[in-house]
């Protein structure tokens, strides 16, 4: 890979700072950046590592019961400490990539590269969260804007993510064996004020919100209240690992077995 | 270049790095400790896992400078003081958890993290912690037997 200055501040501000040279990188856990930058397909000037940020890190509920978690938390973490909170949040955690990946791969990494197939973004738009950076707040049905793309700017840094905690959930993944990303993964959560559905892996378009299936499940929350319902094959992702139609298909099959989870 | 300085296998190690240096690549390149074994450097064999600060990383997804201040452990740290081989290195030679042996230092690393979080896991338990862990020789089943045995070894079960 090209090299870089590499630099490691210990505040959200000094990072914001470190952010503004030119052509700097922001660097989560690396589980994806490093792979990105061994093929030479990014070459920062600067990686400014955002994992030595106290106030980025850990857990907690906020006096509004939200459950709050730092844009540099690991996935291990929310495995374990998020239980208590939002069991099926720390679920979905728990079976990112592998053990050694999850113990370096962070929450703000994951929603800032926004991979198409990434299990965070469907939780954090199921639970309609609200992603904090050090500039501002961004509603997740604002924050994923389509495949590795999202409303961040430029320089910008999620230094925190707020989830609603539903009252049922559930996350499921069908995972594509060799990348274990999720070749379609549904998350359900079920809300006072109705239910969201997002799916990921399978639309060109990155995440996105099945409404059709959430409208079926805010009034009927079963798996039988989907009956008849499917999503258009025409705008799902087609490669070696499924066509369009099947991936359609397992968009269905996933939100039945998520509700029926719940 | 980075000055960066830490603990590996119980010893303050410094020196200075590009940016771009992998840990795996201090470990072996600088440190001299090649027991660490790079498979694939892209992340999915886990045969260069090691553990930063207790926990288990693969170090050729990790910046050298990224571990600057942290205890790191390599497989060169998981033989007894006398240099005989530490419980799960010795379980997977009593179980014949090896053929090539390439990934056994990933394997060895990977199982001591497991026993430390979960020291009785099941069968299915070991194979899905392993996932990050490939053996391209295939021979997992002597490699779970061997973690089985190591574990047994750890926490032995009351006598009645």
């Amino acid at each position: 890979m090209y090299n870089f200055d590499f630099a490691k501040p210990s505040t959200i501000a000094d990072a914001v700072k470190a952010m503004s040279e030119e052509d700097a990188q922001a660097l989560g856990g690396g589980q994806t950046l490093i792979p990105t930058l061994k093929q030479r397909l990014a070459a920062p000037s600067t990686l400014v590592s955002l994992t030595g940020i106290p106030e980025m890190q850990g857990i907690c509920m906020d006096d509004a019961g939200r459950l709050c978690i730092g844009g540099a938390t690991t996935h291990a973490t929310v495995a374990a400490e998020g239980a208590a909170h939002y069991p099926a949040l720390a679920a979905m955690a728990s079976h990112i990539g592998d053990p050694a990946v999850r113990n370096r791969g962070t929450l703000g990494g994951s929603l800032a590269n926004n991979d198409p197939s990434a299990c965070y973004p469907a939780a954090v738009l199921a639970s309609g969260a609200t992603v904090v950076t050090n500039a501002r707040e961004i509603a997740a049905d604002d924050y994923f804007q389509g495949m590795f793309t999202t409303a961040l700017d430029e320089g910008e840094i999620i230094t925190e993510v707020k989830f609603p905690v539903p009252e049922a959930a559930n996350y499921q993944k069908f995972v594509q064996p060799a990348s274990r990303f999720a070749l379609v993964g549904v998350f359900v959560a079920k809300y006072a004020d109705g239910v969201r559905v997002a799916v990921t892996g399978a639309s060109e378009d990155g995440v996105f919100r099945w409404s059709e299936a959430e409208e079926a499940l805010s009034s009927d929350f079963s798996a039988g209240a989907l009956d008849g319902l499917s999503v258009d094959a025409s705008t799902m992702i087609g490669d070696l690992h499924g066509t369009p139609e099947y991936r359609a298909h397992l968009v269905s099959v996933m939100t039945r077995r998520a509700v029926a989870a719940c | 270049m980075v000055e960066i300085s830490m603990n590996v296998n119980g010893k303050p190690v410094s020196g200075a790095v590009e940016g771009r240096t992998l840990l795996s690549a201090f470990l072996r390149d600088d440190l001299r400790l090649t027991g660490t074994h790079i498979g694939c450097d892209t992340s999915q064999c886990g045969a260069c896992v090691v553990h930063v600060n207790g926990e288990a990383v693969k170090a050729c997804t990790m910046f050298a400078a990224e571990a600057d201040g942290a205890e790191v452990t390599t497989i060169e740290g998981m033989a007894n003081a006398d240099g005989t081989l530490g419980v799960v290195q010795q379980a997977f030679q009593d179980e014949h958890g090896l053929q090539c042996g390439f990934c056994t230092p990933g394997m060895v690393m990977s199982a001591a993290a497991l026993l430390r979080d979960n020291p009785t896991p099941s069968e299915a338990e070991i194979r899905e912690y392993l996932e990050g862990n490939i053996c391209r020789c295939t021979g997992y089943h002597n490699i779970v037997k061997a973690i089985q045995t190591a574990a047994a070894k750890l926490t032995p079960v009351a006598a009645e």
